[in-house]
């Protein structure tokens, strides 16, 4: 721990609190509203077809579900690499990716054609699939978070704080290379079929589980009324550099794979020359926005300690996060499958033609509800349990105690 | 089923092993021609597992389809009852098999072909799906067994061929031997409830002189001899999935 006493404390009873709440519970009562819908008319209401059968709540769910395991990063830099300076944020880290996980999975069960069989989900399993793998991985997740913060609370047991940082960091890791093995194994669709994909998305959630991290740290402590110090956040400003550099050079790896291998080029040139909107989410949403301009925040000298600044490069981090996802999830099934490579192919059933999606409110209500749901449990979690240091100003979190 | 049916089919087979034998050594590209009747299905006993014994699959010649396989979707629409949705877009409707009109870009070769469920030996779909319900039956039938399906729809991002379909909406008047469901997905079965009581697939009843159907594991079968003979191109063979429905003429 630092060269202070870290003092953790529940926070307090407040009129913004329940505000928060309230606004939260609007939007869960949205996504309920939108799950509800859905279920009861079927998937026709959606945007969703028979050709982009993923849509926008695989987009939240995604997101949410990289984002889980980078927020527990934070703790795992404390706890796995033993830097000091990170082991106090170590709770809200695993708290805040339990959240986001929860919130990810929420989205993902409720658009299932059968939420109802969720039990057949979790009691019937087919092991070459990489989803049920990833049924297994996600509670393990869970589990395993859930015993890190109970090493990091319960002095009793803090014997096995180390061991379950390590558990839970190893866990992740497998998680993530899980949820990109999701589109890695799909031998038919030339934009996923790369074991790219897994490192991929490890680095993805990297950056925006730190992204999330740094907007949800700076909130709860301005909200409440607890100082934050540069030392901290500045910490975490140049790693989100590092990590966005991260996602860039693996995305650079994998276009200029696409482009250079033949069978590939066709669907990378689509997205990256001639894809409409995922052209322009991919160039704009995803290079300019999601990952320049935080990087132009995060190095400008001038904006060196400007917490705005720091907050604007988070956002736009995630995102240029969803971008990416929407970019590859409905650009990747918006481009047709090749049934004869080197034909033109036509059908009454869309062959050969660039699929088109627009999404349904209702999946956009059921994601955000996700989100919601999210912020939601952070918000119950630091106020009934010890979550959050009391400080984090530069006293407390001494920058030479390494 | 029938006795006489299956008795009707097996002395079609006889024909057509004859008029296989007969022509294939002269004009092999004449084959299927001769072929009045469409391969042969020996019914199977209710109490009876399937087994591999057998691998069903089909061998369809794109050449000897007038309407490049219309006739054969429309026979499969009507045993499924699949497409007649009445709320979803027309991107929502089910689709268990299509005519794909495919031009080559260099030659402008063109020519047209059913496609459905290939069938296929590997099948991503069954890879992927997390409950098993994407299944492949002992005789090579690959199909959805709707009761634990839970509608994640991998098995549709997995399928190369664009061949699984996902019902949008609920559905009323079902065929009885054909159970759908909204929220699950669904295939050609390659007409599992016609091949075990001894009946050929709707769509190969549709196109007897174009489509040859029987047990891909029988050297001796009408199927396997034309396809020793004129071949049977598989659709994205490089995927290696090694399918149970083949093509001549593409």
């Amino acid at each position: 721990m630092a060269s202070q006493a870290i003092i953790f404390r529940e926070t307090k009873d407040s009129k913004g609190f329940y505000i928060l709440l309230a606004v939260l519970g609007a939007f869960l009562a949205l996504g309920a509203l939108a799950f509800f819908h859905a279920e009861h008319h079927g998937h026709h209401v959606t945007g969703m077809t028979n050709q982009v059968v993923w849509g926008l709540p695989h987009v939240f769910a995604i997101g949410l579900i990289v984002a889980a395991s980078g927020a527990l990063n934070v703790g795992s830099i404390g706890t796995v690499f033993g830097k000091k300076i990170y082991q106090p944020m170590g709770r809200l880290s695993a708290l805040l990716a339990i959240s986001l996980l929860v919130g990810g999975l929420i989205v993902l069960v409720l658009d299932l054609g059968h939420p109802d069989r969720l039990i057949v989900a979790m009691t019937t399993y087919n092991f070459k699939s990489i989803f049920a793998w990833n049924i297994i991985l996600y509670n393990g997740f869970l589990a395993l978070s859930a015993v890190y913060i109970w090493t990091m609370m319960d002095r009793k047991v803090k014997k096995f704080y180390k061991l379950a940082g390590v558990a839970a960091f190893t866990w992740r890791l497998i998680l993530t290379t899980g949820t990109g093995s999701i589109f890695g194994f799909l031998v038919a669709r030339d934009f996923y079929n790369s074991a790219v994909m897994a490192p991929l998305f490890i680095v993805m959630s990297f950056a925006m589980g730190l992204a999330v991290f740094i907007l949800v740290l700076h909130f709860a402590y301005t909200w409440t009324g607890r100082p934050l110090g540069d030392v901290v956040m500045n910490r975490l400003r140049y790693l989100l550099a590092v990590f966005i550099g991260g996602v860039l050079l693996l995305e650079g790896a994998r276009h200029f794979t696409g482009l250079y291998i033949a069978q590939k080029a066709g669907v990378e040139n689509f997205i990256l020359f001639d894809g409409g909107i995922y052209t322009q989410l991919f160039w704009v949403g995803q290079i300019m926005l999601g990952s320049l301009l935080p990087l132009s925040l995060i190095f400008c000298r001038k904006l060196a300690n400007n917490r705005v600044a720091l907050l604007l490069a988070a956002l736009f981090t995630i995102v240029g996060g969803f971008a990416q996802l929407y970019v590859i999830l409905i650009g990747g099934q918006a481009y047709p499958l090749v049934l004869f490579p080197g034909a033109e192919v036509s059908s009454d059933f869309f062959d050969g033609v660039i699929n088109a999606y627009e999404p349904s409110i209702w999946e956009l209500m059921l994601g955000l509800g996700g989100v919601a749901l999210t912020l939601f449990m952070v918000t119950i979690g630091v106020k009934v349990l010890r979550f959050l240091p009391d400080s984090l100003s530069d006293a407390v979190a001494d920058p030479h105690s390494k | 089923m029938n006795q006489n049916r299956v008795d009707e089919y097996r002395r079609n087979f006889m024909t057509t092993l004859g008029g296989v034998a007969a022509v294939a050594a002269v004009v092999p590209s004449f084959v299927l021609q001769t072929a009045h009747a469409a391969g042969e299905v020996a019914a199977k006993p209710v109490d009876q597992a399937v087994t591999n014994a057998k691998r069903w699959g089909m061998l369809i010649d794109v050449t000897k389809l007038t309407d490049g396989g219309a006739g054969m979707v429309a026979a499969c629409k009507k045993e499924h009852g699949w497409g007649d949705e009445a709320h979803s877009a027309d991107t929502q409707k089910a689709h268990w098999a299509r005519v794909v009109k495919v031009t080559d870009k260099l030659t402008q070769n063109s020519f047209s072909l059913p496609v459905m469920c290939q069938h296929c030996e590997n099948p991503p779909c069954v890879d992927v799906c997390p409950t098993g319900a994407s299944m492949k039956r002992a005789d090579g039938i690959v199909q959805v067994n709707k009761h634990i399906c839970i509608g994640c729809r991998y098995c549709m991002m997995a399928c190369p061929y664009k061949a699984r379909s996902f019902v949008h909406e609920a559905l009323q008047d079902q065929k009885p031997h054909s159970p759908r469901g909204m929220g699950t997905v669904e295939s050609c079965n390659m007409c599992v409830h016609r091949i075990d009581a001894g009946k050929l697939p709707a769509c190969v009843e549709a196109a007897p002189d174009a489509v040859i159907f029987g047990d891909l594991n029988d050297p001796n079968s009408a199927v396997s001899q034309a396809m020793k003979t004129i071949g049977g191109k598989q659709i994205r063979a490089d995927l290696g999935l090694n399918t149970g429905v083949r093509y001549h003429g593409i």
